[in-house]
């Protein structure tokens, strides 16, 4: 019998092995899918993992993809610390966006530097304001978060479409639901010459360590930690409970709504439908994988955007269905959210006993 | 002036040395064509995407060793079409055929980096060097419906379920209430939104909502076959979208107004072939293939199928032609005038109702 | 309006809700345990697409709905045994399951895309279904729609009036104190998982087999996210889950019919009123602190450590 015993505490080195672990399962599962389907296995898992990123334009595109996930992921790590379970990433993501495309549709004419700023602002309030709904709604009426940002991710989404099918469309654009392309000076610049890379990256880089030093050097982290782990305790200290529900979830709003604005200023250049493929949902999988770390969520995110990535090369290059590539990321995450339980718990092998003691140890079989 | 005779020959010839070096090139290495497609949907939409990919087996059909195709299916209509096109370009493609509107920017950012690749964009309006546009004119396809769902009717009441109101689908129901009214003035048409290019439920819900009004014949602009069974179930008729949608509906089966990409995408990829692509703005219907109407309903009189062929004849050479003056908005005022055909530009950014459809666009 | 058209309504409402309803009681369970398995959308469309090609190659609608069922279990277990033996983030697991199921059954369902089958019929019973008004919403439906009134019934008891019903409340309230009175908290959750996936397979399997008999990927069209939210305008009662599938069928029949009649209205803004009335249901329900607490099960979407 196999038994998992909980740790007196936490490993550090299983904390770095079990993605290590995870990433080997799945190779090995992919490897057998891959070889049944006829595929050669070594030649898949290549396209997939790394041609994506074998050159600079590569690279250059996996940092376009990371910024949004990365924006999000790291504001969420600050409002689940906090054990508020703000899953309105996507939608904040689009209130941003839209708030950002209002202001630099406003300017499209307008020079000066001056301009970025302010449209780059008015996406971060987009998402604050998104956010803020949800903390007064959690704060004053006691609602479950999870319920109410699921179902704004809803009412954003339909606001945005109302907006581009309406008020924003480009009055040139033959009906089309799109709006004008952004004037040249509310365009985020690009860092590499050629490439889609944009100042998108650098700003999220610099939310990364902003939270770091938040989270580990700041009181008001502290505070926030403490509140998430034991809110009574927090309540005890003096915490100011109400400050800082509001303080995280429009903090991780604003990143979201950063990431919105950075979308329409950076690879996209104008406000359309479809902002976000899911931006805002897979970066609550990054946040749990990055263990709401900040590097952790920095190497979770570059790799969730590699293998969105790797699921287009695989199209390419192998003729594979993208259904196939849904499989392998679904299995990849499964994996590592499985293997992180080795960081709390041993594994021990023990003769079957007629019957523990403790109830409720868990047991696996195999 | 000798000297730039020189140069000039000196170009001439080095051109010609190219040109043959180029084409023993080709004539030895063979190497296939690389055609790439974008796709917007699943290809198990059965619908839109499917269909472009029937075009794109279609060309493999035809040219065999000749080409080799790639698709990249389910491509999100933001940041990341730019990268799937821009990936596409770098392996090698020398064909990408992006179909949907809203590869439109995208499409043509990566057109200006490779000025080699031959672009084609479906259904969008900007143009480049190396990048094309095609459509195909649903609406004679919808003329037609239109014509025979008159003619079919006992209620007088025939549905037509809509996705997003963009010029295309204004276009198509304009053209369906074009024919309503020169066939059967008494029809009334039913419109109902569902939001959405592909949703089954919502698509049955809808077309379930008509039928309990009393519409009796459906149309759709939709890509689901979900309506035609749910016309099927209840006794009536219904003319399916983008596919042969005969299979879910025996019964209510009345025609299907299928988009046909083959044609155009085996010309195209001969014309790249050849050397002698050009980007254009392709419009083609019923006359070059791209719109077919494969089979009409057993049931339907004779003499309407007869008429029903003879105005797709007419539509094919060009007599027929369902934006032909005079034709009024809904607030009467006559838009273009008697004996004048609105042209095709106009039609492309239709965002009014002509007179006769009882309800008004949706804000 | 005539009463034919009221009768169509009332038919078409109760056909709505139905898939609604099947799933959001399967999520009701689960979230009663305090499991909160965003995972739903993955698991109907994973029942939707086994239930659909079991029927296709068998001729059975009846072993077609089985193993719709049971391919929602298997998926559901993939969550319980994550998020329960390995103490994964429930969220995270959940909405992984939701891409997971996304691709498995699209993957799965390549080669049945576009074949038509003989979806399950509405009975019809001489005098009764054609009564006026309400014949056709209580007599002339198809039989997973009778399914899912007895299945309300037996929740309904189960809830309120048995003792694993009981025990499945204790469980969601508090797992430690649970524990501690000897209640098997581990299989109480296992069981309220496998239940919501049970449904959620039966649910897809409806869509794909009865609804609109036809498979194409990703044809669940988010009404996994409208279950959920639905848990939630109900409160957490099952009756209220009920009222509620209903009352969104009728709202989504609705929008459609006063269109068909002639009315202009936003599609974008109609289309957001159901989560706009779920929030406000929700800030009603919630706002006073003390009311509160009977609602929501205290422990949902947290994780039961064994504790020794």
């Amino acid at each position: 019998m196999i038994k998992l015993e909980p740790r007196g505490e936490r490993s550090t080195t299983m904390a770095y092995l079990s993605p290590l672990l995870a990433a080997f399962l799945t190779m090995l599962t992919g490897a057998i899918l891959f070889t049944v389907l006829g595929i050669d296995p070594v030649d898949a898992l290549i396209t997939i993992l790394y041609v994506p990123i074998s050159d600079t334009h590569g690279i250059a595109e996996l940092c376009v993809k990371t910024a949004p996930i990365l924006l999000c992921a790291i504001g969420l790590s600050v409002v689940f610390k906090a054990k508020i379970w703000n899953i309105g990433a996507e939608g904040q993501l689009l209130m941003g966006g839209l708030f950002g495309s209002f202001i630099a549709l406003q300017l499209i004419e307008a020079e000066g530097f001056w301009v970025l700023p302010l449209v780059l602002i008015a996406g971060v309030i987009g998402g604050m304001f998104w956010a803020g709904i949800a903390a007064i709604l959690k704060v004053r009426f006691n609602t479950n978060e999870i319920l109410t940002t699921i179902m704004m991710n809803y009412i954003a989404l339909n606001i945005l479409l109302w907006a581009v099918h309406g008020p924003l469309k480009d009055p040139e654009g033959y009906n089309f639901p799109e709006s004008a392309l952004f004037g040249d000076a509310s365009l985020l610049p690009i860092l590499i010459e050629g490439t889609r890379v944009n100042f998108g990256i650098a700003l999220a880089l610099l939310a990364v360590v902003a939270v770091w030093v938040l989270m580990s050097r700041s009181f008001y982290g502290f505070q926030i930690k403490v509140m998430g782990m034991d809110a009574g305790a927090a309540r005890l200290s003096g915490f100011k409970e109400k400050r800082l529900t509001y303080f995280a979830l429009l903090l991780s709003g604003g990143l979201a709504g950063l990431a919105g604005v950075g979308e329409v200023t950076g690879p996209i250049g104008q406000l359309i439908p479809q902002i976000s493929p899911g931006y805002g949902y897979a970066a609550i999988i990054v946040a749990f994988l990055g263990r709401l770390h900040p590097v952790g969520i920095l190497f979770a995110s570059l790799l969730m955007a590699l293998l969105y990535m790797g699921g287009e090369m695989a199209q390419i290059s192998l003729g594979l269905p993208l259904a196939l590539t849904g499989l392998f990321q679904g299995m990849l995450l499964f994996y590592l959210l499985a293997c992180d339980v080795l960081i709390a718990f041993r594994i021990r092998l023990k003769p079957k006993k007629a019957k523990t003691l403790q109830p409720l140890a868990t047991e696996t079989q195999g | 002036m000798k000297r730039r005779q020189f140069s000039k020959l000196v170009t001439g010839l080095t051109a010609g040395v190219c040109m043959a070096a180029l084409s023993t090139l080709s004539v030895q290495a063979a190497e296939p064509l690389k055609v790439g497609f974008v796709y917007v949907g699943p290809i198990g939409d059965h619908g839109w995407s499917y269909q472009h990919d029937q075009g794109r087996l279609s060309v493999e059909a035809e040219f065999g060793d000749k080409v080799k195709t790639t698709y990249v299916e389910n491509v999100a209509e933001g940041a990341d079409a730019q990268r799937v096109i821009y990936n596409l370009a770098k392996t090698g493609h020398d064909l990408i055929f992006t179909t949907s509107f809203g590869f439109m920017n995208p499409t043509l950012k990566v057109a200006k980096q490779f000025p080699k690749v031959a672009f084609e964009h479906a259904t969008g309006y900007k143009m480049a060097k190396n990048m094309g546009t095609y459509i195909s004119t649903t609406f004679e396809g919808r003329y037609v419906a239109g014509y025979v769902a008159s003619q079919v009717t006992k209620s007088n009441k025939i549905g037509y379920i809509a996705s997003f109101p963009i010029p295309e689908v204004i276009r198509d129901i304009n053209a369906t209430q074009l024919a309503l009214s020169k066939y059967n003035p008494e029809a009334e048409l039913k419109i109902i939104w569902v939001n959405s290019w592909f949703d089954p439920g919502k698509e049955a819900d809808a077309a379930n909502a008509m039928m309990d009004q009393g519409v009796d014949v459906i149309l759709q602009h939709t890509d689901s076959p979900a309506a035609m069974q749910a016309a099927e179930r209840r006794g009536v008729y219904a003319v399916g979208q983008a596919s042969d949608m005969s299979s879910f509906g025996p019964n209510a089966h009345l025609m299907s107004v299928v988009d046909e990409w083959g044609p155009h995408y085996i010309n195209t990829v001969n014309s790249v072939m050849a050397g002698t692509w050009k980007p254009k703005a392709s419009v083609e219907g019923m006359k070059e293939g791209a719109i077919v109407i494969p089979s009409f309903n057993e049931s339907i009189p004779a003499n309407v199928v007869a008429k029903a062929k003879e105005l797709i004849a007419g539509l094919k050479d060009g007599s027929v032609y369902p934006f032909t003056g005079p034709i009024k908005n809904k607030a009467g005022e006559v838009i273009v005038p008697e004996g004048t055909r609105l042209a095709y530009d106009e039609l492309e950014k239709m965002s009014w109702y002509v007179e006769g459809i009882p309800s008004d666009i949706p804000k | 309006m005539d009463i034919d058209l009221i009768t169509n309504i009332l038919y078409a409402m109760i056909r709505t809700g139905t898939p609604l309803l099947i799933v959001a009681m399967g999520e009701l369970i689960c979230e009663k345990s305090g499991v909160l398995n965003l995972g739903q959308e993955g698991m109907m469309l994973m029942g939707a697409v086994v239930g659909f090609i079991v029927t296709l190659l068998s001729g059975s609608l009846l072993l077609g709905f089985l193993l719709a069922m049971v391919a929602g279990v298997l998926m559901s277990l993939i969550f319980g045994l994550i998020t329960m033996e390995l103490s994964a983030n429930q969220v995270a697991t959940g909405l992984a399951l939701t891409i997971f199921g996304t691709g498995l059954s699209a993957f799965v369902g390549s080669d049945f895309v576009g074949k038509p089958i003989a979806g399950l019929d509405p009975i019809h019973i001489p005098v009764l279904t054609d009564l006026p008004i309400i014949g056709r919403m209580l007599f002339g439906q198809d039989l997973v729609v009778y399914l899912s009134f007895l299945l309300f019934a037996a929740v309904y008891w189960f809830i309120n009036y048995s003792r694993p019903g009981l025990v499945l409340k204790a469980v969601g309230e508090n797992p430690h104190a649970a524990n501690a009175i000897g209640l098997p908290v581990m299989r109480t959750r296992y069981l309220a998982i496998i239940f919501g996936g049970a449904m959620a397979g039966l649910a897809g399997g409806y869509l794909s087999l009865a609804y609109t008999p036809l498979w194409a990927e990703n044809m669940t069209a988010g009404r996994g996210w409208i279950a959920l939210a639905l848990v939630v305008f109900a409160s957490w009662k099952v009756e209220r889950v009920l009222l509620g599938a209903w009352l969104f069928g009728l709202a989504s029949i609705l929008h459609l019919v006063f269109q068909g009649l002639g009315f202009s209205v936003s599609p974008n803004l109609l289309a957001m009123l159901p989560y706009l009335a779920t929030i406000v249901v929700l800030v009603i329900l919630s706002s006073n602190q003390s009311r509160s607490r009977l609602v929501a099960p205290m422990s949902l979407g947290n994780p039961f450590y064994a504790k020794s």
